[in-house]
């Protein structure tokens, strides 16, 4: 089986596993429009307030609910005895991390998506849409970095013992760049300026994701074998 | 290497003297920020003993995925917790140094965030360790986190600089030190690496020994 075949197969698990049992995406998606709802609250989202921290507000409740699809879904690997199955597969162990990489990043866009879509009904928000192209390319290169970190880290802390606390500690302190960056971006956008306006954070963005990808695909071996 | 170690403590001791002279006797008063200023002598050395350290964590951690035996994973966690040791007098040091001088405890200057953040990086470290049983797979998670940990940093300096670019940055390097103030900060820099050294040996032949009773034990229960 070839490496990208290999690759496929593992997403197409995933998101076949997701469609039968509909555990990771609803509850993500429900957590994050919880999280934008009980932000309304904590700092009266009206007016110019609404346009100064909708980006960091979005990306809180991407970052949090996303937190909780990776437990999730690793969880549900090690409870059913998948990741074992998936260990003895016949494929490398780098490409059980792309596959995994690659579902985290479908999963949390999709609940992203939609989150923006009740975003904009909930607060009326029309700036979400000014520029939409250049805002899902922030998304996107955003998502894929926490994914890249995300899935690496929650392969090595669902063997330990204090595993859903242990995750968001391992976490947020790598993605610091990753969130400065993706909400800088994604206000820029948001105040109707173009995309060469954000064009360092986005570099960054990319050299991130670059970069850990390709150490992440060395290093996960380690974090699988038993 | 009884007696190297023992000739290593005695250095130490003998230039934390010296140091502690230099600072306070021989260096000048600086002329804005007073005496406060001779802290800085201790902060920056005691950063760039950090820095060391975390950076023995990560050729230890690369060392240990490659050869697999786990003298590398008791180093790297020995460097790791003095780096995170060092680290911690360092935001103290420099809150110390900050209030009179800056006129508030902290500030997010790039600096201090990334050394706030480097901090929880290794706080996690340890929490990981600690929720790990098999010494096997606890050495491998952490040498991947010593790894990503360090490679990160350089990264969360350079956004944590971009993010706070249009504000005027409070810590603007000094222009030249005075040629006294550069030989003092030299000795405690020197001073502090030794003992940093001194430290690390210290606490490696400690787990070295922690390892030894463990296998003892091991073999008791094997006879017994």
């Amino acid at each position: 089986m070839s490496y990208l075949r290999a690759v496929f197969t593992i997403l197409w698990k995933d998101v076949l596993l997701e469609l039968h049992t509909r555990e990771v995406i609803s509850s993500m998606l429900f957590f994050s429009i919880l999280v934008v709802v009980v932000f309304n609250f904590a700092f009266d989202l009206r007016g110019e307030e609404l346009l100064r921290y909708a980006p960091g507000v979005l990306w809180i409740a991407f970052i949090f609910a996303g937190v909780l699809g990776l437990n999730r879904s690793f969880l549900l690997e090690k409870e059913e005895g998948g990741i074992i199955g998936l260990m003895l597969s016949p494929v490398e162990r780098s490409a059980i991390y792309s596959g995994k990489v690659l579902s985290n990043l479908v999963f949390m866009i999709i609940m992203e998506v939609i989150t923006g879509v009740v975003f904009f009904f909930l607060y009326d928000f029309l700036p979400l849409y000014r520029n939409l192209p250049s805002l899902v390319f922030i998304l996107f290169l955003g998502t894929l970095g926490f994914s890249v970190i995300g899935t690496l880290f929650s392969g090595i802390t669902v063997n330990t013992k204090a595993r859903e606390i242990l995750l968001p500690l391992l976490l947020f302190p790598i993605l610091v760049p990753v969130i400065i960056a993706a909400v800088s971006a994604t206000g820029i956008v948001m105040r109707g300026e173009g995309l060469e306006e954000a064009s360092k954070w986005l570099k960054l963005l990319v050299a991130f994701d670059i970069l850990f990808f390709s150490l992440s695909i060395a290093v996960f071996e380690y974090v699988l074998e038993e | 290497m009884e007696r190297v170690s023992r000739i290593l403590g005695y250095t130490v001791i003998l230039f934390m003297i010296l140091s502690l002279y230099g600072a306070f006797r021989i260096a000048p008063t600086e002329r804005i920020m007073g005496d406060v200023q001779r802290i800085f002598y201790f902060h920056v050395s005691i950063a760039l003993q950090a820095f060391i350290a975390f950076f023995v964590v990560f050729i230890a951690s690369i060392v240990y995925l490659l050869k697999k035996d786990l003298l590398w994973d008791r180093l790297a966690s020995c460097a790791a917790e003095i780096g995170l040791l060092f680290t911690t007098l360092v935001l103290i040091t420099g809150m110390l140094w900050a209030r009179p001088v800056w006129n508030v405890w902290w500030t997010w200057d790039p600096r201090l965030v990334t050394t706030l953040i480097l901090w929880f990086i290794y706080v996690a470290y340890f929490m990981v360790r600690s929720a790990v049983t098999d010494p096997g797979r606890r050495a491998r998670f952490s040498a991947v986190i010593g790894i990503v940990g360090f490679i990160d940093v350089p990264i969360v300096r350079l956004s944590t600089r971009w993010w706070r670019s249009i504000h005027p940055l409070l810590s603007q390097e000094g222009g030249g030190l005075d040629p006294t103030m550069m030989k003092v900060m030299l000795l405690v820099m020197v001073t502090f690496t030794l003992f940093n050294l001194w430290l690390l040996w210290y606490r490696f032949n400690l787990a070295q020994m922690d390892k030894e009773v463990e296998d003892l034990k091991m073999t008791l229960e094997e006879g017994g």
